[in-house]
């Protein structure tokens, strides 16, 4: 019974959602909150480019910029326009999923490294603009963000609030907040990838021609993805850009577009859960490096070359191999 | 009117026969390992700044040129050794994020040994610009356009005069087949790395003068070399200078006539309209998937 459960699709969920019960217990203080939100938002934007790069097999290196213009339109809308936070979301993904499609549909038929160069170009387009367009978005200096508002109740990062008679802080509120965010991020990631959509994008990504052969509308489910994980990221930009209160083009950058897929194949390309980790790794290595002061770049390179050159398939499905490799050695002895 | 446009020209040639570089350095390295190197502009960046330091050092400038040089050839060589063999059997992402981890590697490597600041070199021979119609050349400008000529002719003539360039071009075209008649493979593949090297190294060297040196120059330049390269078709030399010398010039004339806070945007713009009419790029090659 138990044993069932655990083989189900809502495993990884459950185990997220146990891991995020926790770790209030081991955080410290508002700086360890703020991390682990950070990570939570870019998890989940990870969690969304990875349907696109670990199921459907497509390259992607310009998500950034779907992230930054998501924060920028929300930064816009709440700021200068006065809008409330849900209204801002919710437009700016609608508007940044007809972004995608319309940049997606000639750009997927690219493959390869084609396709890389493609949406590289795309990422390096929107933070040219965002760089540029100064009197909207405030150019290279960046602009103010309003708190976030969930109708009509402001939730801010220096705020107190108090949830079923406990007292909590701002950081704390956003905690829960992004946790809940990354656990439906996740759980309509799985659903998706177990749906006849994710069978198709799988069917793609193992052999696009097989795939159109058998019937499937591989432009279609391409451009289907790349549209999703788009909006993934428009929102998570969105509160990102509420989070920090401030944003720059520098996350709309190449290099944050960098980090992303980095996450994504470090962590391991078609697991949900290794992305998340990726995320976390990533996210962590510089406060740990940054104690070697100088040599903070070298290591980070070296260990970014040395970990994909010897764990290709990324850190937790090699993990999970060598883990279950062991257990059915144990099993076979006592046997 | 002439004077101006003769000016956005020269400007667009010089930059575009450095792109012209970059992406043959790009071209070599995709043909003979289908790898597309995101290391590609650190060795622009290594050729600069050592060259700038060693003269510093009082080292005689021919001297520290050939010493650049070598130190990129190494460079190199050992990128090929020990990143992208032990990668084998990697993904096409995976050997991205390896050529990406191994740039950061030696950004971080650079930024320790010389700084984060900007550094000048000398122009090669005079400081006087040439007048030409009206228009102002810089004098360096003529030493980017002849070495990047140079540079080209000796690449075809090692291609298709010489023994080593002829099992680089076998290893491209079929390995296993190359390595059934006697080609040391992997050999061949790490002289392709160094001449790839070596290429960007002499291409960071020459236009070191006109664009200034620092440690963080090889991403944008490293990029726009690839942009260069994609626009000709990836794996065609003729397309990599096209694409480099078109890329350059359509950038300069952008920059003099439209706008310079969108001249970054031109390299970026045009690759996505060409591949979205052509996309394999102007001179790529016709591939039939084999299923």
């Amino acid at each position: 019974m138990l044993n069932r459960f655990m083989q189900s699709r809502l495993r990884g969920l459950m185990v997220l959602a146990l891991i995020l019960i926790i770790l209030p217990a081991f955080l410290g203080n508002p700086f360890h909150y703020e991390l682990v939100i950070q990570m939570a938002i870019i998890a989940a934007t990870v969690v969304g480019l990875n349907l696109l790069v670990g199921f459907a097999g497509q390259i992607s290196l310009g998500h950034a910029g779907f992230f930054g213009l998501g924060a920028y339109f929300t930064g816009i809308a709440t700021g200068t326009y006065g809008w409330s936070s849900v209204p801002a979301l919710v437009v700016g993904a609608i508007a940044v999923g007809i972004i995608a499609w319309v940049v997606g549909r000639p750009i997927l038929r690219l493959k390869g490294h084609y396709l890389s160069m493609a949406t590289l170009a795309v990422g390096f387009i929107i933070a040219i603009i965002l760089n540029n367009e100064r009197a909207i978005t405030g150019g290279p200096d960046g602009m103010p963000v309003p708190a976030l508002d969930l109708f009509g109740w402001e939730l801010s990062t220096f705020g107190q609030y108090s949830l079923f008679g406990l007292d909590i802080s701002g950081v704390q509120a956003w905690y829960i907040l992004v946790s809940v965010v990354l656990l439906l991020a996740v759980w309509f990631a799985q659903n998706l990838i177990e749906s006849p959509i994710g069978r198709a994008l799988r069917s793609v990504k193992g052999s696009e021609v097989a795939a159109s052969v058998v019937g499937v509308d591989t432009a279609k489910y391409k451009s289907l993805v790349f549209v999703i994980s788009a909006i993934y990221a428009s929102i998570m930009g969105g509160l990102y850009a509420h989070f920090q209160g401030f944003i720059t083009p520098a996350v709309a950058s190449f290099e944050f577009s960098i980090l992303f897929i980095t996450m994504v194949v470090l962590g391991g390309m078609g697991s949900t859960l290794g992305v998340i980790l990726g995320a976390v790794v990533l996210k962590l290595l510089p406060q740990v490096l940054a104690d070697f002061q100088e040599l903070e770049t070298v290591m980070f390179g070296l260990i970014l070359m040395l970990t994909m050159i010897f764990m290709p398939k990324g850190l937790l499905p090699t993990i999970t191999a060598i883990v279950s490799k062991r257990m059915r050695k144990k099993a076979g002895g006592e046997a | 009117m002439l004077a101006e446009f003769l000016q956005y020209l020269f400007t667009g040639i010089t930059i575009g026969a450095t792109y012209a570089l970059i992406a043959l350095g790009f071209t070599l390295i995709y043909n003979a390992s289908h790898v597309i190197n995101f290391a590609q502009g650190e060795f622009l960046m290594i050729g600069g700044m050592a060259t700038v330091s060693l003269t510093a050092m009082g080292v005689p400038m021919v001297f520290a040129v050939v010493l650049a040089v070598i130190l990129a050839g190494v460079l190199g060589i050992a990128l090929q050794r020990f990143a992208i063999a032990p990668a084998k059997q990697a993904d096409v992402v995976t050997l991205i994020i390896i050529t990406i981890g191994a740039s950061i590697f030696i950004r971080g490597i650079a930024q320790m040994v010389w700084g984060k600041q900007y550094h000048v070199m000398q122009n090669f021979s005079t400081n006087e610009p040439i007048q030409v119609f009206g228009a102002v050349l810089n004098s360096q400008s003529l030493w980017v356009l002849g070495v990047g000529a140079v540079m080209v002719v000796a690449l075809v003539l090692f291609f298709t005069k010489t023994l080593i360039g002829k099992a680089i071009l076998a290893t491209s075209m079929n390995k296993e087949a190359a390595r059934l008649v006697g080609i040391r493979t992997q050999m061949v593949l790490m002289l392709a790395f160094m001449v790839s090297a070596l290429l960007g190294s002499v291409a960071g060297i020459v236009v070191a003068p006109i664009t200034f040196t620092s440690y963080d120059i090889g991403i944008i330049l490293g990029l726009k070399g690839f942009v260069a390269a994609a626009i000709g078709g990836l794996g065609s030399g003729v397309g990599a200078v096209v694409g480099g010398l078109t890329l350059g010039i359509v950038e300069a004339m952008t920059a003099g006539y439209i706008s310079s806070d969108y001249k970054d945007a031109v390299a970026f713009s045009m690759i996505l309209l060409v591949l979205f009419f052509m996309p394999r790029g102007l001179f790529g090659a016709k591939v039939v998937e084999r299923v």
